[in-house]
C-alpha cells in the first residue's frame, strides 16, 4: 500500500527526494519533509505502540508536541539510541530506524496486553495500594513492571555527539512563528529592537501557513498567502534573528528562558559526525512576548484511544502539510467549528469524509453550511457513545445526547469508517507562561484558563491568549504591540479580515454513555492510561484537591506532561465534586515543556570538564611516581605512593616509618592561604580565633581553632606573624574558600571599622613540608645560609630565605610531632624546590608520603582533622581543646555559645582515644561504639572517627567521640559489628611522643 | 534567575551571587552579658516570611562586597538593594 494515502502535493514535501527508513525493522519510503509519523500514515500505519497500564494499541494521535502515544525509539542498540522520542517531531531522514516501544515482544502482539482485560483490578492507584506492601517484595514486582511497562531504553554506550551552551541576549524574544509571532517578531525588529524568533518547527507560520480556505482571508489574500509575504520579509531583516527546530524549554524569573536548538536530529547519521547536535540557548530578554499558540482538545467517551482516532486538527495538518489522508473513511466528531475546517480541506483534496457527529444542536455558521453543501451527512446533537476495532478503527457508535447533555437518548446508529477526527475546542498553551509565574484566569464562555497577570515584562498573544479566530487576533494585534512596545504605529492597523468561524461550543468534559461508567474506558491521559473513571474513583476516595488527584492518578504525569488531557481531568473533578473550575486551580506544569536530552543540560562539561580538578605545581612528579591520588574538595592530592605491587597499607606504613625514623616529604601546596594585612588584624585574629593573638611576636607562627557563632569548630590551621601588621593565615584544604567568604562578611558587615585587608593566596605559593629526625640537615642543604639552630628557629618560627635567588618562606611547624620544616615558595618554583629537596635528602631515604600518611601521623599524634573527628557539633571543650580557649578573651566569635545549657552538657559526644584488646585489630572508621550490646535497643555512645595501624607504636590507634568520654579513660567498651564485637579501652588522644620531645630531637 | 544590581559592579546574573539570609540582625555588641535566650534569638530564630523580606546577599564572584536587598519571596521581585550600614527603605517595612 506504499503511499497510496499520498494526496495532492504539498509544497513542503519534495516529492523528488525519497528517503528510506525502517519502523520495527521494516523498510518504509517517505520524502523529504516528512516526520516520521507522516510517512508512517502515508504507508497506512497507524498502530506505533501499546500504553503504559493496559498495553492497548495506539496510535498516531497529533501532529506535534503534545504528542501522547507515538513515542518511539531510535537506532536501538547503538550509542545514539534515544527512546521516547515522539514521532510526530522527528524529521525523517535517509536511515532511520524506529521502533516501538512498551510492547514485548512486538507491537502487533504483545503479552501486557493482558493488562487491558484485567483491568478492572487495575484501577487509579493499583500500582500504589499493591506494591507498597510488604515492602520487600519490590524488588520482584519491578523485575515484571519494568520489562512489561518500560518507557524505552536509554543508551549504554556513550554519546557521540556534542552539544553546547551559549548565551543570548535580545530585546525582544518571541517564542512560536504562527500569524502572531511573525507580526510581533516583524514589528519590533522594523523599529529597532533586536529580536529573537523561536520556532519548535521546521518551519515557520505555524497552522496558519497551510490554511488554504477561502473562508479566512487578509486583505483579500487567502491567509497562508498573505503570511507567506510576510515571512519572506522578516528573513530579510538584518537586527531579527530567527531559529527553527529550536523549543522552548523553561521560562524563568525575570525573562530568563532555557531553549533547545536542535541542529543535527534531521540529518542522515553520517552527515552528523563532528557536528553540534543540540545547542542549549540561555536567552535573557528585554521583554518576551508568547506567541505560543494553542492545543486542539480530544474528547472524552468510551474507546476514544483506538489507532485511527487523531485530532481533527491533525488530520487537517496531514493532509494540507504532509499531502497525507489519514483514512479513506474519515469522520468528524466535534463540539465546535474547528471540524468543519477539516472537513473543507479534506475535500478540498479530495478525501473524503463520511460525516460528522456533532455536540450542538443549533449550528448554522457559513463553515457548517459549506460542509452541509457538500452533502455530507452532520449529526448535530449527537455524540459518539463507543468505538470498535482492536489494532485499528473500523467503526462507531453514537447517540442523541439529552437537552441537559447529561445522558443520551434515543437508539444507537453505526457509522463506519477508519479514521475518527475529535475535535474539544482548544486550550491556550499556557505552559511557559505559568513557569514563569504567570497567574490564570478561567474564562467561562469557552473553558478555558488565559493569562491574567504578568510576573515580568511578557506579553501573550494570539491563541495562547485565548484568541481562537483569525479577526480576534489580527484586531487587536496592533494595539497589543504598540502599547507592549511603546511605538507609535504598527503595518497591522487597518487589515480586512474574513473570517467565517464561529465560537459556540458545547462543552461536556466526560461525554454520556449508554453504559455505566464502571464498564467505560474514556481516556483522559492516554500516555498514562487515566480513564475518567479513575478520576471519579479519587474523588469516592476522598482525594479532592487537583495535585492530589494528579498523583494518584498519575493523570499529567507522563512525558506530555497532560497537554491533552488536563483540562478534562479538571473538568471532570469540578463537575463530579461541584466545585467550579477557576477555583480547583490547574496543576504546575514544570520545565521542560518537552523533554531534554542529558546531553543538552551538560553541554560541554564532560569527560575530563564534568568535574574540573586543581592541581598543586608539583602535580607532575606524583603522577611521574605513579600516586594515587585522592580528591579532597576540587584538588587532586597524593594519598599514597605505591612501590612496586605494594598494597596500599603496606604503601602507607612504610611511608609513616620512613617519615618519623630518618626524613618524609609533603606537597602541603594545597593548604589554604589568607594574607592578612592591616593595622587591625592582630585584632581581627583576636576576634576569629579562640586564642589570643596580640601577643605573638613578629616571626612567630601560633596554631588556631576558628567556630561558628553557635561554638562549633569550624576551622582551623596555622597562622604566621609577619610584620607588625602582616599575617599569613593558613585553612584546611576544602575550607580554603568559605574560611575567606566568612572572614570577609565579619569584616564588612559586622567590624567594618577595622582596617584589615584580605588576599587569597593558596595558588601562589607551593608548599613543601619536610618532616622526621634527618628534617634539619636536609634543609641545611638546600639552604645552606640559613641559621636553623634550634636557639635561632625554634619550633613554632618562621624566616625569610633564598634558594639560590628565589626568596621563600620557612616555617617550623608540624603536624606530624616530628621536626619539621615548611617551605613556602612562589608557586612557580613548587617543583624545583620540592626536586632539590629530594636531592638533599637522598642519603637520608627521604620519602614521599601522601595523605593517608599524614592523617595516620597526625593521629598518632591525636591531632584533629576538621571534618572528619569534627562534625557541625563540636566544641573545642567536647575536643578536649580547652588550652586554645582563651579565657581572657572578653569576646570572639562563638563564645558566647560554649555556655549556652546544651554545650556545657557533660554528657555530649567528646573526643577521646581508643586502643583495641587486641593491638592487630583495626576498628572500622564510622563504627558505632556502645557500653553493652546485649540489651535492646542499644544504646550508641558514639563513633570511631579516624582509625589505623601505627607501624611506630606497633598496634592499631583510632579516634572517635562518645557520649561523657572525657570521664571515661581506662573505662571498656564494645564495637558490635557484623560478625563479631571488638573490645576497646579509652584513652587519651595522644599516643605518641606526649612530652613533645620529637619537635627538637 | 534573577538579574541582580550589584551596588558596585551594576546588573549581574544571579549566579554570581551567594545568599546571606536575613538582613539587620546585628550582632551583640556584649554578648557575654546576654542569657542564653537572649542569644539564642540572635543566635537561631529568623522570620522567613512569605512576602518582602529584607535580605543579605554576596557578589561571591565578582567584587565580593555585601549588600542588602528587599525581596518578596511571594514572587522574587527585588524591591530595593543598598549598601551595608545604609538605612532600609522605609516604605517597605
Ligand atoms: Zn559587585
Amino acid at each position: 500500500m506504499t503511499n497510496n494515502l499520498r494526496v495532492k502535493s504539498s509544497k513542503f514535501i519534495d516529492e523528488t527526494y525519497k528517503i528510506s527508513f525502517k519502523f520495527n525493522n521494516k523498510i518504509y519510503y517517505g520524502y523529504k519533509g516528512d516526520t516520521l509519523a507522516s510517512a508512517l500514515l502515508a504507508n497506512n500505519i497507524h498502530l506505533v505502540g501499546r500504553s503504559f497500564k493496559y498495553h492497548r494499541p495506539r496510535g498516531i494521535m497529533t501532529a506535534g508536541s503534545e504528542e501522547p502515544n507515538a513515542i518511539v525509539q531510535l537506532h536501538k542498540n547503538t550509542s545514539r539510541t534515544e527512546p521516547n522520542v515522539r514521532a510526530t517531531e522527528i524529521e525523517i531522514y535517509e536511515g532511520l530506524e524506529a521502533s516501538s516501544q512498551n510492547c514485548w515482544p512486538s507491537v502487533n502482539f504483545d503479552i501486557g496486553g493482558i493488562n487491558n482485560f484485567l483491568s478492572p483490578v487495575l484501577p487509579a492507584g493499583f500500582y500504589y495500594k499493591t506494591f507498597m506492601w510488604p515492602a520487600s517484595f519490590w524488588e520482584k514486582y519491578e523485575y515484571f513492571i519494568r520489562k512489561s511497562a518500560g518507557l524505552g531504553k536509554s543508551p549504554t554506550d556513550s554519546d557521540p555527539d556534542i552539544y553546547e551552551h551559549k548565551y543570548i541576549h535580545c530585546d525582544v524574544l518571541v517564542i512560536g512563528a504562527g500569524i502572531s509571532g511573525i507580526i510581533a517578531a516583524k514589528t519590533s525588529a522594523k523599529n529597532g529592537f533586536k529580536t529573537l524568533l523561536l520556532d519548535e518547527k521546521p518551519y515557520l507560520g505555524g497552522s496558519t501557513i497551510y490554511q488554504n480556505s477561502e473562508h479566512f482571508k487578509i486583505n483579500n489574500q487567502i491567509s497562508s498567502s498573505w503570511l507567506d509575504k510576510e515571512i519572506n520579509e522578516i528573513k530579510k531583516i538584518d537586527n531579527l534573528e530567527i531559529k527553527i527546530r529550536t523549543s522552548v524549554a523553561a521560562f524563568h524569573g525575570y525573562n530568563f528562558l532555557l531553549a533547545r536548538e536542535n541542529l543535527t536530529d534531521h540529518l542522515p547519521l553520517h552527515q552528523r559526525n563532528e557536528k553540534v547536535r543540540h545547542r542549549l540557548l540561555k536567552i535573557r530578554a528585554k521583554k518576551v512576548i508568547s506567541a505560543t499558540g494553542s492545543l486542539e482538545r480530544p474528547l472524552v467517551f468510551d474507546n476514544n484511544d483506538r489507532p485511527g482516532i487523531l485530532l481533527s486538527s491533525a488530520i487537517e495538518k496531514y493532509s494540507n502539510l504532509f499531502g497525507v489522508a489519514c483514512g479513506q473513511k474519515n469522520v468528524l466528531f466535534t463540539n465546535n467549528d474547528s471540524a468543519y475546517e477539516t472537513a473543507i480541506s479534506l475535500f478540498q483534496k479530495g478525501i473524503n469524509v463520511g460525516a460528522i457527529i456533532d455536540n450542538r444542536e443549533e449550528v448554522d455558521s457559513k463553515l457548517v453550511k459549506e460542509v452541509e453543501k457538500n452533502n455530507i451527512k452532520i449529526y448535530k446533537g449527537y455524540t459518539v457513545v463507543n468505538t470498535f476495532g482492536y489494532k485499528k478503527i473500523n467503526k462507531i457508535s453514537i447517540m442523541q445526547l439529552s437537552k441537559d447533555g447529561q445522558k443520551v437518548v434515543g437508539s444507537k446508529i453505526s457509522i463506519d469508517c477508519d479514521c475518527l477526527g475529535m475535535s474539544g475546542g482548544w486550550t491556550p498553551a499556557v505552559h511557559l507562561f505559568t513557569q514563569s509565574g504567570g497567574k490564570l484566569k478561567f474564562r467561562d464562555e469557552d473553558q478555558v484558563f488565559i493569562p491574567d497577570t504578568y510576573p515580568s515584562d511578557q506579553i501573550s498573544i494570539g491563541s495562547c491568549n485565548g484568541e481562537f479566530t483569525l479577526d480576534e487576533i489580527l484586531s487587536s494585534i496592533s494595539k497589543k504591540l504598540k502599547d507592549f512596545l511603546n511605538i507609535k504605529k504598527t503595518e497591522y492597523e487597518n487589515l480586512e479580515i474574513q473570517s467565517h468561524f464561529n465560537k459556540t461550543k458545547r462543552n461536556i468534559w466526560l461525554l454520556p454513555s449508554d453504559k455505566i461508567i464502571g464498564k467505560t474506558k474514556p481516556f483522559v491521559d492516554y500516555q498514562n492510561d487515566a480513564t475518567a473513571k479513575d478520576i471519579k474513583l479519587a474523588l469516592r476516595e476522598g482525594f479532592r484537591s487537583i495535585e492530589h488527584v494528579k498523583r494518584y492518578t498519575t493523570t499529567g504525569m507522563g512525558t506530555d506532561q497532560g497537554k491533552l488531557g488536563n483540562m478534562h481531568a479538571l473538568g471532570i473533578i469540578s463537575e463530579t465534586a461541584g466545585s467550579k473550575m477557576g477555583e480547583l486551580g490547574t496543576t504546575t506544569f514544570r520545565p521542560p515543556y518537552t523533554p531534554l536530552t542529558f546531553g543538552t543540560i551538560v553541554g560541554r562539561n564532560v569527560g575530563e570538564y564534568f568535574d574540573v580538578f586543581r592541581k598543586t605545581p608539583i602535580h607532575d612528579w606524583h603522577v611521574e611516581n605513579k600516586a594515587k591520588f585522592e580528591n579532597v574538595g576540587q584538588w587532586k592530592r597524593a594519598w599514597f605512593y605505591p612501590k612496586k605491587n605494594e598494597s596500599m597499607h603496606e604503601a602507607v606504613q612504610r611511608e609513616s616509618k620512613a617519615a618519623r625514623d630518618s626524613a618524609g616529604i609533603l606537597d602541603a601546596s594545597t593548604l589554604g592561604k589568607i594574607d592578612i594585612k592591616g593595622t587591625d588584624a592582630s585584632e581581627f585574629l583576636n576576634r576569629v580565633y579562640t586564642n589570643t593573638w596580640s601577643k605573638l611576636a613578629i616571626g612567630k607562627c601560633r596554631y588556631g581553632l576558628m567556630l561558628n557563632e553557635d561554638g562549633m569548630v569550624y576551622d582551623d590551621g596555622v597562622t604566621t606573624r609577619l610584620d607588625e601588621n602582616h599575617y599569613i593565615m593558613t585553612t584546611t584544604t576544602g575550607g580554603a574558600a568559605t574560611v575567606l567568604g566568612k572572614l570577609e562578611d565579619y569584616l564588612q558587615t559586622e567590624w567594618p571599622e577595622l582596617d584589615v585587608y584580605l588576599t587569597s593566596v593558596t595558588d601562589h605559593y607551593a608548599t613543601i613540608s619536610v618532616c622526621g629526625p634527618n628534617s634539619k640537615k636536609i634543609i641545611s642543604k638546600v639552604i645552606p645560609n640559613l641559621d636553623l639552630s634550634d636557639e635561632k628557629f625554634p619550633h613554632m618560627s618562621f624566616k625569610n630565605a633564598k634558594i639560590d635567588k628565589v626568596k621563600c618562606r620557612v616555617m617550623r611547624i608540624s603536624f606530624t610531632g616530628e621536626q619539621s620544616y615548611e617551605i613556602n615558595v612562589q608557586a612557580n618554583y613548587g617543583k624545583s624546590v620540592w626536586d632539590k629537596c629530594m636531592q638533599a635528602g637522598k642519603e637520608f631515604n627521604i620519602t614521599p608520603y601522601g595523605t593517608e600518611t599524614m592523617h595516620l601521623l597526625r593521629a598518632e599524634k591525636g591531632f584533629i582533622i576538621v571534618g572528619q573527628d569534627t562534625d557541625a557539633t563540636m566544641t573545642p571543650i567536647d575536643l578536649q581543646m580547652d588550652w586554645i580557649v582563651s579565657k581572657k578573651k572578653y569576646d570572639f566569635i562563638g563564645k558566647r555559645s560554649l555556655y549556652r545549657s546544651d554545650t556545657i552538657r557533660e554528657d555530649r559526644k567528646q573526643l577521646i582515644g581508643l586502643v583495641t584488646e587486641n593491638p592487630k585489630e583495626v576498628l572500622e572508621e564510622g563504627a558505632q561504639i556502645v557500653l553493652d550490646a546485649s540489651k535492646s535497643p542499644v544504646e550508641m555512645l558514639g563513633h570511631v572517627t579516624s582509625s589505623y595501624y601505627s607501624p611506630n607504636l606497633e598496634k592499631s590507634i583510632a579516634l572517635g567521640v562518645v557520649k561523657g568520654g572525657k570521664n571515661m579513660m581506662g573505662q571498656k567498651l564494645i564495637i558490635p559489628m557484623e560478625n563479631k564485637q571488638i573490645n576497646v579501652t579509652v584513652t587519651d588522644p595522644v599516643f605518641l611522643d606526649k612530652e613533645n620531645k620529637r619537635l627538637n630531637a | 534567575m534573577f538579574l541582580i544590581h550589584c551596588p558596585y559592579c551594576g546588573e549581574r546574573e544571579q549566579s554570581e551571587f551567594k545568599a546571606g539570609g536575613e538582613a539587620h540582625i546585628v550582632r551583640p555588641k556584649q554578648p557575654t552579658e546576654l542569657s542564653d535566650d537572649q542569644w539564642a534569638e540572635y543566635l537561631f530564630m529568623r522570620k522567613n516570611i512569605k512576602g518582602v523580606q529584607f535580605e543579605r546577599w554576596v557578589h561571591a564572584h565578582g567584587c565580593r562586597k555585601w549588600f542588602n536587598m528587599v525581596r518578596d519571596t511571594s514572587n522574587d521581585e527585588i524591591k530595593a538593594i543598598y549598601k551595608m550600614g545604609e538605612k532600609p527603605p522605609t516604605k517597605y517595612k
